[in-house]
């Protein structure tokens, strides 16, 4: 079969499985889009901005465990689509960028939109290639999937010159089934000397706790997990990467952990004796000061990541390999741990559950967030549901307050925490699961951070419902405003906001205001039984509310700010 | 500590800047760094003097194998090893100077490779320490201009840093 280079792109995209793929046009790419133009088996979807066509290949990829594909132009078309490739990268999402790129004679000479992408890119990328030859782009293409899809998973740009996909020039094409590189050998199964070790480490624990993270879910080590905490009855803390690995219904399940974590979540760590860390990363969000981090524990870390061990904190013992495997060797262990020894700790970790840290007063008069995710979670239990989230207070209280049961159901951006994130991302999932209910929890200011995407999602009929907290105010940094800035609200007001439910209308979709309290689950309950329609909910909520309880940057797990709602509750006891 | 490292990485264009934009975007130090093609011209071998405590040094080592380009990586300072520098100097001969430098050259057993009427050009290899010693002998204010090549390692001993 001889194809021209856009044919190859094309054709190897298909023939690596490839559905969909988020794109934009533009001159250095429209070869591609020629060739894209005449095939049937590979679904284009046209996004209104480059960062989104990253998100929504991202949403997919987090929701299915398959690879994300964008395609965008050279110059603006790929500095556009930056941010979605580092907030790829910071939560390890398996994703392929194809960008455009002047022809490789101009290569160099600051050409009509012109960019070193790879440059650019460079830090962000698990890795970058620059095409040179038509003959080379199978290849490459074979080597980026494999790449990105395998070992810790990354984002990984593939920048082809115009010239290399000329229609003109043709040769014969032929796919690699299976690709070794000399210079990338991902580990596999852990080291069974170290499984060893972990295990004698876990019998003699006093004060275990398991701390899993995203690892397990891009790992698809859940079930693994699952049994492991069974078989031990070791309590466990998920990070925001993590949650839904193990149910959060899960009795052993202790919530998240880290700066917006449970009281309990937090006290167990710092007070623990072994920390049993899987497929996390030690982020400062989640450690809180390094200094004074799990101060009695010893650690064991699974991942598949060497140069994440012992980076920001000393491991005793290392695990390299894959979650899925270790985590079935381990579990299949059978280790019995002291049982003595965990039933103390399990009182001790009641008496901190017991003080309910997540609890705020309920107002009839306003709707609080926390109380729009709880009835947004009443509404939707039984539904096959899918939530995204951009990032601000309303993240952290989905991430609070939606008990997530299962993997791969909690989409959001952890490692760089990308506002705008959420729409594009739902889109990328509600195109993986026509059938299934994907919402998107927001705030009025990370929401027009995409706000176009509005139109794709019309013209795509993608019914996602977007569940806009609206506070009025870039609620995250007015939070620190108020705790940290004596309340000097340094820009943080949302002003001139549209009318959301007007503007959601005018680009064909349902638009809602909801303010009462009382009104809410019905509402709800209207949206979400529109099945084939996008719904903006423009949720009115508390203004001044804050996320609880909250950990300073900088400060240990065991100095938490609980909310001044059970402060005060506490000194009227 | 000194820590001296060695890197075959695959000779692909970008793949120099993929170490140094390494050494730079996480801060690590870098003291010196020399690369070029081996037998294997697929390979570049890349030798890196780099300056940290050990978990710097342990994070220095795993990144830099993290690197998709990098084929395999030694740290020859956990061995015995070998390390040679190359250095050329310019000096200012004048008709005063010239047989006290020629004196200099020989005790240092560094070659005078280029002659003017004015001026001697030596090279000279060793370690770097050595290198070091020379330059302070040479009296500064005769010195024109110096090249240091960043030193180059080997393990001692029969087994070598291949595929
Ligand atoms: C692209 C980007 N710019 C700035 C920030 C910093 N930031 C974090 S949260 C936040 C406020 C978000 O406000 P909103 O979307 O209304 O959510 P809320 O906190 O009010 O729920 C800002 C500005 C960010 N995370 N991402
Ligand atoms: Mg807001």
């Amino acid at each position: 079969m001889e194809l021209s280079g856009a044919e190859i792109v094309v054709q190897a995209l298909i023939d690596e499985g490839v559905e969909y793929i988020w794109g934009y046009p533009g001159g250095a790419v429209l070869h591609i889009y020629d060739a894209l133009f005449q095939q049937k088996k590979m679904r284009h979807i046209l996004v209104r901005h480059e960062q989104a066509a990253t998100h929504a290949a991202d949403g997919y990829a987090r929701a299915t465990g398959k690879p994300g594909v964008a395609l965008v132009t050279s110059g603006p078309g790929a500095t556009n689509a930056v941010t979605g490739i580092a907030t790829a990268y910071m939560d390890s999402i398996p994703m392929v960028v194809l960008t455009g790129q002047v022809p490789t004679p101009f290569i160099g000479s600051d050409a009509f939109q012109e960019v070193d992408i790879t440059g650019i890119t460079r830090p962000c990328v698990k890795h970058n290639f620059l095409i040179k030859r038509v003959e080379d782009i199978a290849e490459t293409l074979a080597k980026a999937f494999y790449i990105a899809t395998t070992g810790r998973p990354g984002p990984v740009l593939v920048d082809i010159p115009k010239d290399v996909t000329d229609p003109g020039v043709r040769i014969p094409y032929d796919y690699p089934k299976k690709i070794s590189m000399r210079s990338y050998r991902p580990v596999e199964k852990g080291h069974p000397k170290q499984i060893r070790k972990a295990v004698d480490l876990m019998v003699k624990a006093q004060r275990p706790v398991i701390y899993s993270g995203g690892g397990v879910i891009q790992g698809n080590a859940s079930d693994e997990l699952r049994k492991l905490v069974k078989e031990t009855g070791f309590p466990i803390t998920q990070t925001l990467m993590g949650l839904g690995a193990v149910p959060a219904s899960d009795p052993n399940n202790l919530g998240m952990l880290g700066m917006h974590g449970t009281y309990e979540a937090n006290m167990a760590m710092h007070e623990s004796d072994l920390i049993i860390a899987i497929g996390a990363r030690f982020d400062d969000r989640v450690t809180g000061k390094l200094a004074q981090f799990c101060p009695h524990a010893k650690v064991i870390h699974i991942d598949v990541d060497p140069a994440s061990i012992s980076k920001n904190v000393k491991v005793d013992v290392p695990i390299v390999g894959q979650v899925k495997p270790v985590l079935k060797v381990l579990s299949e262990r059978k280790t019995k741990p002291d049982a003595e020894a965990l039933k103390a700790w399990w009182q001790r970790i009641e008496a901190w559950r017991s003080v309910e840290c997540l609890r705020y007063p309920h107002s009839d008069k306003v709707i609080k967030p926390q109380f729009a995710i709880e009835t947004l979670h009443k509404v939707t239990r039984r539904r096959d549901f899918y939530l995204t989230s951009d990032v601000g207070q309303h993240q952290m209280f989905a991430a609070q307050f939606y008990p997530f049961e299962k993997p791969r159901r909690w989409i959001n951006s952890g490692g760089l925490g990308t506002m705008g994130f959420g729409m594009p991302a739902a889109m990328g999932v509600q195109q993986a699961f026509p059938k299934a209910t994907v919402a998107c929890v927001t705030g009025e200011a990370s929401i027009q951070m995409c706000i176009q995407e509005l139109a794709t999602c019309s013209q795509y009929n993608l019914p996602i419902k977007i569940v806009l907290l609206n506070n009025g105010y870039m609620g995250m940094v007015r939070q620190w405003q108020e705790l940290f800035y004596e309340g000097r609200y340094s820009h943080s007001y949302v002003d001139a906001l549209p009318d959301f439910a007007r503007l959601a209308e005018t680009y064909g979709h349902v638009g809602m205001t909801i303010e009462d309290p009382a009104d809410l689950e019905e509402a709800y309950k209207e949206a979400f039984g529109m099945k084939d329609r996008l719904v903006f909910m423009n949720v009115l909520v508390d203004p001044e509310e804050n996320v609880y309880p909250m950990i300073e940057a900088g400060k240990g797990h065991h100095e938490m700010h609980m909310s001044p709602y059970l402060n005060s509750e506490r000194e009227l006891a | 500590m000194r820590h001296i490292i060695s890197v075959l990485i695959e000779n692909e264009s970008g793949a120099l800047a993929r170490v140094a934009g390494l050494f730079a975007a996480r801060g690590y130090n870098i003291e010196s760094l020399t690369v070029a093609p081996i037998e294997d011209p697929t390979l570049s071998r890349m030798t890196l003097v780099t300056h940290g405590d050990e978990n710097v040094i342990e994070q220095i080592v795993k990144q830099l194998n993290k690197l998709i380009d990098v084929v395999k990586l030694l740290d020859l300072s956990e061995g015995s090893h070998i390390e040679r520098e190359l250095m050329m100097v310019k000096v200012k001969a004048e008709k005063g100077m010239r047989e006290e430098l020629k004196r200099l050259a020989d005790i240092f057993r560094a070659n005078i490779i280029d002659v003017t009427s004015t001026s001697y050009t030596t090279e000279l290899t060793g370690t770097s320490a050595k290198l070091d010693a020379f330059l302070e002998a040479v009296p500064e204010e005769v010195i024109i201009e110096v090249v240091r090549s960043g030193p180059l390692g080997i393990s001692r001993g029969p087994k070598g840093l291949g595929l």
